[in-house]
């Protein structure tokens, strides 16, 4: 098992290096440049040229990636231009607002998607499973900064329950409730889709075990039906979601873009976002690279948590 | 299950009713929503009006704008003298005033500011890059006479100059502060400004609290916290949820349900802008004096600003904008005339010109470009062109603009904010300010009478000699028509009933320290 995770890991190597490239190549081919979007309006060809000399970035491409990669090598990811502060920063204290937002997010849809699958499955073509198959299917079909404002405009503007945007109040918050109160909406409306995903391959799976003969014989042998749908199917079932549930961390990861900019979540989509159109190349590495970086590893953790699950994948 | 569920609920049910979640924000605080988070806190480094809004409470200027008006008077300088030929400029500095990291402001201070910026071998200056600093360039050398006498000697006479000392680029900012966090000083500003800097929390909030020491009378306020949220919906969701005091920037569609909240109180406030189309002067049908001019009566610019921008906007007259007011112009709007348009295109021998139109997704000063591109190509077909649209995203624009037309397009939206009247003809109307030369004269405008009156009002130092020739630059322009002329910004912002003496400047900048709450 070490061995194996060890391997995935060492793997994640090349996939970094690639990508980086790949960012690096996009990012020099997009139009426009950092200089142009600092000077905005004022953006002369003598004042980028000025800008881009200061900025070091009158070097070659190849030159600059090679300068990079040295750096990164030595734990330096540089220094963001817009922002004018080191890269490592920005991406760390940003990185952590997204993981509490993606990954209270992805708790929350695979709990609310794996049980409304079950229930849906037991109860099959019942009305609780038509409701529970209309519900999955109006939130995998809404788009989520729209559900994000809806949920703003209810929860904070109509009732004033919730705060609407940010992830500590500005004055006497900071503690762990306070950050919950704030992450009630946007973990909300990022869990929807993928909740209603899981939801869906559930009730399949679900279906699917059942109809096996091990189900009939346990059932025939008098195995209470709590006992058979929890133990002997769901157990079977969450074997084909779980690989699932780690895709969808990357789909929270990247739907955290839009949210964290509905909510104004400080995290590392909504930094991506601004770094892409301020075309500020080190601090979409330095991002992209933590993203990729943590969506890896959570497909990692879910192959994991499957091969103990199944003991026929087990080695 | 069930008990988990029970169990689930209450706990939710106390953690809500127990710790109402309701925003309020506190007494004697300011809570600014504000636009995106600022991209640095030294006033040289940056060019947005967003980040303008903050600095110029943490700093000040040698000189600065009147409240309420375009015109220059004394802050950290307390008078100034001109030399004859325009050229010297002698401040005398207010005395006893220190900056917020202790440091004493004087003469050598001052010379560090301009020197840092200016000169490419200041041991500061790799704290840069200072975008802003062409501003500037005019200047020789600052020297400091004695400690409270500063000279700055101008390679030649520059009308601009003071106006250029007044703007947030002209801000003194402390030199010990930078000497000690070098390129971080950003994140770490210090100044003399009537709040100093508290702490910058990543994307969530920059708070500043009173300079109890400011020279010019400490404010009431507590502290203000300027909070970015970039999204406009969620601004204006914030707004009403009540978890900020102030909103900026308010989309023209939510302007009308603000106004009539009693609960709040709407501002507004013309500023220098101007929201104008290039048109390709040198090549297409453009090239035609009665066809830019045939464009111009095509729109109907009352229909763009009251609609469309839903009054948030004025109709523009020609390239300097009405609240320049020491400049006397008399021109009016070209008016919405589609017979004439018409009339003048057949005149033209071009009866259905065929354009190309740069539009763009959005940028700074540029309203609601999208939506306002195809209300102009709407009009423009009315009348017989034949417009064709190319979006272009902000910075892809910029580019693809700000190196000429040339061969591309024969329109393209534009918008310039500034802050003497002199900046935007200077450097997008002059003949030598041709993208080749490295201005921005994308549309190849060329008229020696208006090369002369700009060369000459640049000199003049004189503000009345200088508003004439403005005038008249005004008047030429309008009758050439090497833009569509469009509209004038109206700045707004919105501020919960309980906050007192808020007031939008001309100059685009927010002074919070009179505000009470």
């Amino acid at each position: 098992m070490t061995a194996y995770i060890l391997k995935r890991l060492i793997s994640l190597i090349p996939v970094l290096f690639g990508l980086s490239i790949v960012v690096f190549l996009v990012m020099a081919m997009i139009p426009g440049d950092p200089a142009t979007a600092i000077l905005g309006s004022y953006a002369t060809p003598e004042n980028v040229e000025r800008i881009n000399r200061d900025l070091g970035l009158d070097k070659p491409l190849i030159e600059q990636y090679f300068v990079w990669i040295g750096n990164v090598l030595q734990g330096d990811l540089g220094r963001s231009f817009a922002l004018n502060r080191p890269v490592i920063d920005e991406v760390l204290e940003r990185f952590q607002a997204t993981l509490i937002l993606a990954g209270v997010s992805l708790v929350l849809c695979s709990i609310v998607g794996l049980l409304a699958g079950v229930v849906s499955a037991v109860r099959q073509y019942g009305w609780v499973d038509r409701t529970i198959t209309f519900a999955v299917l109006a939130g995998i079909s809404m788009p989520s900064f729209w559900l994000g404002l809806i949920l703003i405009l209810l929860f904070a503007v109509e009732w004033r329950l919730l705060p609407a945007s940010g992830m500590y109040a500005i004055y006497g918050g900071g503690d762990l409730r306070d950050l919950l109160l704030h992450l009630i909406l946007p973990a909300a409306t990022l869990s929807v889709v993928a909740a209603g995903i899981i939801a869906r391959l559930t009730r399949a799976a679900m279906l699917e075990v059942l109809r096996q003969d091990y189900i009939r014989t346990a059932r025939a042998k008098g195995v209470p039906e709590r006992r058979v749908i929890w133990r002997h199917t769901f157990r079977a079932a969450l074997v084909s979601v779980i690989p699932v549930i780690g895709v969808q961390a990357g789909f929270v990861l990247g739907g955290a873009v839009y949210i964290e900019t509905v909510f104004q979540w400080p995290g590392v989509g909504a930094m991506l976002v601004k770094a892409i159109s301020t075309r500020d190349i080190l601090l979409v590495q330095g991002g992209v690279l933590v993203v990729a970086a943590s969506y890896v590893l959570f497909n990692l953790a879910a192959d994991v948590l499957q091969t103990m699950l199944d003991p026929r994948i087990r080695t | 299950m069930k008990r988990l569920f029970q169990c689930v609920a209450l706990s939710a049910t106390l953690l809500l009713a127990g710790f109402p979640a309701t925003a309020q924000t506190p007494p004697n605080v300011l809570i600014v929503g504000q636009i995106a988070e600022p991209k640095s806190l030294d006033p040289h480094a940056v060019t947005a009006t967003n980040d303008f809004r903050i600095l110029v409470n943490l700093y000040d200027g040698l000189v600065r704008f009147k409240d309420g008006t375009l015109e220059i008077e004394p802050a950290l300088a307390e008078n100034w003298e001109i030399s004859e030929d325009g050229k010297t400029y002698t401040f005398s500095l207010r005395q006893g005033v220190t900056f917020h990291d202790g440091s004493e402001f004087n003469a050598a201070a001052v010379k560090f500011n301009f020197d840092r910026m200016l000169r490419e071998d200041h041991p500061f200056h790799d704290t840069g890059p200072f975008p802003l600093a062409f501003n500037f360039s005019t200047i020789d050398a600052v020297e400091v006479v004695d400690d409270y006498t500063v000279v700055f000697k101008l390679s030649e006479p520059f009308a601009p100059f003071l106006s250029n000392l007044a703007y947030p680029t002209g801000l003194i900012v402390s030199p010990t502060a930078v000497e000690e966090h070098g390129k971080d000083f950003g994140r770490n500003p210090s100044g003399t400004g009537p709040f100093k800097f508290a702490e910058w929390q990543s994307n969530q909030l920059v708070a500043a609290e009173r300079n109890e020491a400011y020279w010019d009378g400490a404010p009431t306020l507590e502290a203000v916290v300027f909070r970015p949220i970039a999204d406009a919906n969620t601004r204006v969701a914030e707004m009403m949820a009540g978890g900020i005091d102030v909103m900026v920037e308010v989309p023209p569609d939510n302007l009308a349900a603000f106004r009539g909240d009693p609960n709040l109180q709407v501002h507004e406030q013309a500023g220098p802008h101007v929201w104008f189309a290039i048109l390709n002067t040198s090549e297409g049908p453009f090239a035609d004096k009665r066809v830019r001019q045939a464009a111009n009566l095509a729109i109907n610019k009352e229909v763009l600003v009251n609609n469309v921008l839903q009054g948030t906007a004025t109709v523009a007259a020609g390239p300097i904008p009405p609240a320049f007011n020491w400049v006397e112009s008399q021109v009016e709007p070209y008016p919405y005339d589609p017979e004439r348009a018409k009339q003048l295109l057949t005149e033209a021998g071009e009866a259905n010109p065929k354009v190309t139109f740069y539009v763009t997704e959005g940028g700074s000063g540029m309203l609601n470009p999208v939506t306002m591109g195809t209300a102009i190509q709407a009009d423009l077909q009315a009348v017989g062109f034949d417009v064709a649209i190319e979006s272009y995203e902000w910075n892809t624009f910029l580019g693809k603009v700000n190196e000429g037309l040339k061969g591309k397009a024969d329109m393209a939206e534009m918008a310039w904010m500034t802050n003497d009247p002199d900046t935007v003809p200077y450097l997008t109307l002059r003949t030598e300010a041709s993208p080749d030369n490295g201005g921005f004269n994308s549309g190849y405008y060329s008229n020696p009478e208006v090369d002369d009156l700009l060369a000459k009002a640049r000199k003049a130092t004189d503000q009345a000699e200088r508003g004439m020739l403005y005038a008249k630059v005004q008047e030429i322009v309008h009758e050439d028509a090497p833009w569509l002329f469009v509209a004038n910004w109206v700045q707004n912002a919105v501020t919960t009933a309980n906050v007192q003496n808020f007031k939008l400047q001309p100059s685009f900048l927010l002074h919070l320290k009179d505000v009470t709450k």
